[in-house]
């Protein structure tokens, strides 16, 4: 504990620690490239030029990120509360159903624009009512939320399959999803906007709900740094006992949170239901809750990072779709194991080389040495 | 035939700035009983961890047996002859209690070779020193004290020629206590060699052949036992050091502010750790409780300030009564004119990640003052922040800070800024000066006094014996979670020494 490490400055913290770590994501994951025989720099090329090379790709990225956005931020807002809700991908699927229910009601009399906002309460309060189940469990029974969220992951899934093939699904159909959303219940593109430098784009499902995404990291920003629910939340999720000491009630805290967690969460489902295939139909969140927990630790559990890591991801899943397509050695499966990688390095091993480079930063400027302190363990 | 099985020359230990140990010097002579006393954060428990190679010395050297002597692991330990028996138990507690002995030597895959062997090695040690415990016993459904005789088999299962006992007696009843000395002078009569760690002197006298005092990370004195007293003991430990002593006027001392009533308060092993205790502060004094480490002081402040529930007893703040057992909220406490400065700013009066401004409004967040509606009012924050910065002298002076960056106390003055700040009639301050340097104290201690002369009540908690004296009014002895007298300010070191330890209580109950 006595070795000297230099306090980082906030940019080699937030830019060049994620930096490396995504370069050696994409180094080792260019090993698993040569591996299958392909050359990895090639892949590359056509990874990125896949998701940023034309408006098309730029357009899928974008919604891809979208999605992710809103995960990002369900996992931030929880983590900041001391809490890991990694149920996010059940209270996005649950979701749906209140989708659903307001878009089959309404699509047909109200124009998008007042549709949006009745399926945004319903996506939201059905993504918080999921979160607050086991969000109650935890605060009053000590229940771990890791455990009751992943279940409620699985109940999630289970309900859903119920609705598609019970009362949500037209009476004649054998699909197991709705009868498709009519123009009241589509959302707007904003393909356009990427047209207007000039791209051309066929037919992307870049919409609307990537503005309310960028509105809801605008807004947790707010909420996590300048407002007073905020302040409790961060100070419960640093030290319960101080939290104590202020006179935070536990109970309250932590369902709050949750549930303003399981609410962004529940708003990832907008984009893929009403923004692009205009229904709602089994496993529509296809594993977006989880790149989520991603995203917010890549993106340190701030809005703006998890915005460029939502887009990092965003690229990924479109560049890996173009690489899959223009090298058949690589694989879909090829993609996870690369997409796997990222979350590897960006996630789970954050602080693998942080020793280093602030040995580093040690050794090029001794004034910024400081003692780093351990953590339980105040001298 | 004194010799020695442990020898310490000039050991040296840091923890970044603070220094644990300083030059120690010991010697513990084969098949006696050596005690090693001091207060909490004398350094006792450092020097023990060094000798069981859980620390390295920065410098120094260890013999064993008049050897030069490596330890780099516990393992390295073991294989010298040292047993550790540490004050939380490492047991495994769904285990049997062969099962926890073996475990770490164990000899084969089955195990079956190793439970033999280990029966009838206990059976054996069972047999020599008096150690009875049911070796195929689940740990859990044992008793504090047999799962501590556990400990101890496992060290002499291990070969264990000299076991460390650190702190053994807080966790048991005084019946366990004696159990455990008896064993202790068998291992000695056996040729063992014993090093009890302890705050307790009564144990020192009781069963030690040798004891040596620690202060502030330094062996101050190294004495026969019988050739001591508790008086003298108390005396090397409480220390004479320089005398901070601040300047105060006489205490006008007006009607009560804050009346405790009846305080019963268990830790969470249900081990009653406050017993029925009752006392009145009263507006324009400063009342210091003192007492050694561990004799219920925390919980008392944790339940006085609503963090922690009380079996029984109720606060009167300002006359009017609070009840402790149920749903006392700190935020409520607050409200009514109770600030509070805990003891662990680390953990409960600070958040260490937090701005330093952010940590000044840590409990009265939810003031109409630093709030606009739902939001938080930043400009207000931060300039409350900067002027208490100013009026506290902390530094840096810089609100944007992180608080885990500012010295210890400093961050002391910024939790004493914000409770004092928020004009409370009723102040309790647990441990004011533990980790603050010289500067700092003489500060903090004017700002008590300053608080008292403008008509609060002051209640401080603190295991520094001169600084209880010299912030006081009056002075209640805390012991064994029960007050066991009061004093004035002019009690001498010698008389609280006593009641620290329990003495008089000892004398008036035989």
């Amino acid at each position: 504990m006595s070795t000297p490490y230099a306090k980082l400055p906030a940019w080699a913290d937030y830019v060049l620690i994620p930096l490396i770590n995504l370069f050696v994501a994409f180094v080792v994951a260019g090993f698993v490239v040569i591996l299958v025989g392909e050359n990895p720099l090639r892949a590359a090329v056509v990874l990125v030029e896949g998701a940023f090379g034309r408006g098309q790709g730029i357009a899928f990225t974008l919604f891809y990120a979208t999605t992710f956005i809103f995960s990002g931020l369900s996992v931030a807002v929880a983590a900041h509360c001391g809490l890991f809700n990694i149920g996010g991908e059940g209270q996005g699927y649950i979701a749906g159903l209140g989708i659903g229910i307001v878009c089959l009601a309404f699509d047909s009399v109200l124009p998008w624009w007042l549709t949006f906002p009745l399926a945004i309460i319903a996506a939201a309060a059905m993504g918080a009512l999921w979160a607050l189940i086991p969000a109650y469990l935890q605060a009053k029974r000590g229940s771990h939320i890791v455990i009751t969220t992943i279940m409620f992951n699985f109940i999630a899934a289970s309900v859903m399959v119920y609705a598609l093939v019970g009362f949500l699904k037209p009476a004649n159909s054998m699909a197991p999803q709705t009868r498709t959303f009519l123009d009241g219940a589509q959302l707007p593109k904003l393909n356009w906007v990427i047209e207007l430098f000039g791209a051309k784009i066929r037919s992307a499902p870049f919409n609307i709900s990537f503005l309310l995404a960028l509105a809801m990291a605008f807004l947790v920003w707010v909420l996590i740094w300048r407002t007073r629910l905020g302040y409790e939340m961060r100070t419960y999720g640093h030290s319960s006992k101080a939290a104590r000491y202020a006179g935070i009630s536990e109970t309250r805290i932590i369902i709050v949170a949750m549930m303003i967690s399981g609410a962004l969460a529940g708003m990832m489902a907008l984009n893929p239901t009403m923004g692009d295939q205009h229904n709602v139909a089994l496993e529509f969140v296809s594993g977006a809750g989880f790149v989520g927990i991603a995203v917010a630790l890549m993106g340190r559990l701030h809005p703006v990072g998890i915005v460029l890591a939502a887009i990092l991801f965003g690229m990924l899943y479109q560049g890996g779709a173009e690489l899959a397509f223009e090298m058949p050695a690589i694989s879909r499966d090829m993609i996870v194991i690369i997409q796997g990688l990222v979350i590897l390095f960006a996630g789970a091993l954050e602080h693998m080389f942080r020793p280093y480079v602030q040995a580093l930063f040690a050794s090029l400027s001794p004034r910024s040495v400081g003692m780093e302190a351990i953590k339980g363990k105040g001298a | 035939m004194a010799q020695a099985a442990i020898e310490l020359i000039g050991i040296n230990k840091s923890f970044g700035a603070v220094r644990a140990n300083r030059d120690i010097n010991l010697e513990i002579v084969r098949g006696t009983i050596h005690g090693i006393v001091g207060e909490n954060g004398a350094g006792k428990s450092t020097l023990m961890s060094i000798l069981y190679g859980f620390y390295q010395a920065d410098s120094g050297e260890i013999r064993v047996g008049g050897q030069p002597a490596s330890i780099k692991t516990p393992n390295d330990a073991i294989a010298l002859g040292i047993g550790m028996v540490h004050q939380h138990f490492m047991l495994v507690d769904n285990f049997t209690v062969l099962e926890n002995v073996i475990l770490g030597a164990e000899s084969d895959a089955l195990l079956k070779k190793s439970i033999a062997k280990a029966r009838s090695e206990l059976e054996r040690l069972e047999r020599e020193y008096g150690l009875e415990v049911d070796p195929d016993a689940i740990i859990e459904e044992l008793p504090v004290g047999l799962q501590q005789r556990v400990e101890i088999l496992k060290a002499l299962y291990r070969g264990a020629e000299i076991l460390i006992l650190d702190e053994p007696t807080g966790v048991l009843t005084p019946a366990e206590a004696d159990h455990l000395f008896r064993i202790l002078k068998q291992l000695k009569e056996q040729g063992k060699t014993i090093v009890l760690i302890t705050h307790k002197l009564r144990e020192i006298m009781a069963i030690t052949d040798t004891v040596s005092v620690m202060r502030q990370g330094t062996m101050v004195a190294t004495r026969e036992t019988k050739k001591t007293t508790v008086e003298e003991l108390a005396e090397l430990m409480v220390g004479r050091r320089v005398l901070l002593r601040v300047e105060k006027g006489e205490a006008e001392a007006g009607g009560v502010k804050l009346a405790v009533k009846n305080l019963t308060v268990k830790d969470s092993r249900g081990v009653t750790m406050v017993d029925d205790i009752s006392f009145d502060v009263r507006a324009g004094e400063i009342v210091g409780i003192a007492g050694v480490a561990g004799n219920g002081q925390s919980e008392m402040l944790e339940a006085i300030s609503g963090i922690r529930r009380a079996v029984s007893g109720s606060v009167m703040l300002d006359g009017k009564p609070i009840d402790l057992t149920g749903a006392a909220d700190p935020g409520e406490l607050r409200d009514r004119g109770l600030a509070h400065v805990p003891e662990d700013r680390h953990h409960v009066g600070l958040v260490l990640a937090f701005e330093e401004n952010e940590n000044s409004i840590l409990g009265y967040h939810d003031h109409p003052r630093y709030l606009r509606g739902p939001f938080l009012n930043i400009d207000a924050i931060r300039n409350d922040a900067r002027d208490r910065i100013a009026k506290y002298d902390i530094r840096p002076a810089d609100c944007r800070l992180k608080t885990a960056n500012f010295s210890g106390g400093n961050q002391q003055k910024i939790v004493l800024a914000r409770e004092m700040e928020q004009d409370p009639g009723v102040l309790i301050v647990g441990q004011p000066t533990r980790g603050v340097d010289v500067g700092a104290i003489e500060f903090i201690h004017k700002r008590l006094i300053a608080m008292r002369d403008q008509g609060k009540a002051v209640l401080v908690v603190s295991v520094e014996l001169d600084e209880i004296r010299s912030l006081s009014d009056r002075i209640l002895v805390m012991f064994a979670g029960r007050i066991v007298g009061e004093r004035g300010p002019d009690a001498t070191e010698g008389e609280l020494g006593l009641l620290m330890a329990g003495v008089e209580q000892r004398e008036a109950a035989e």
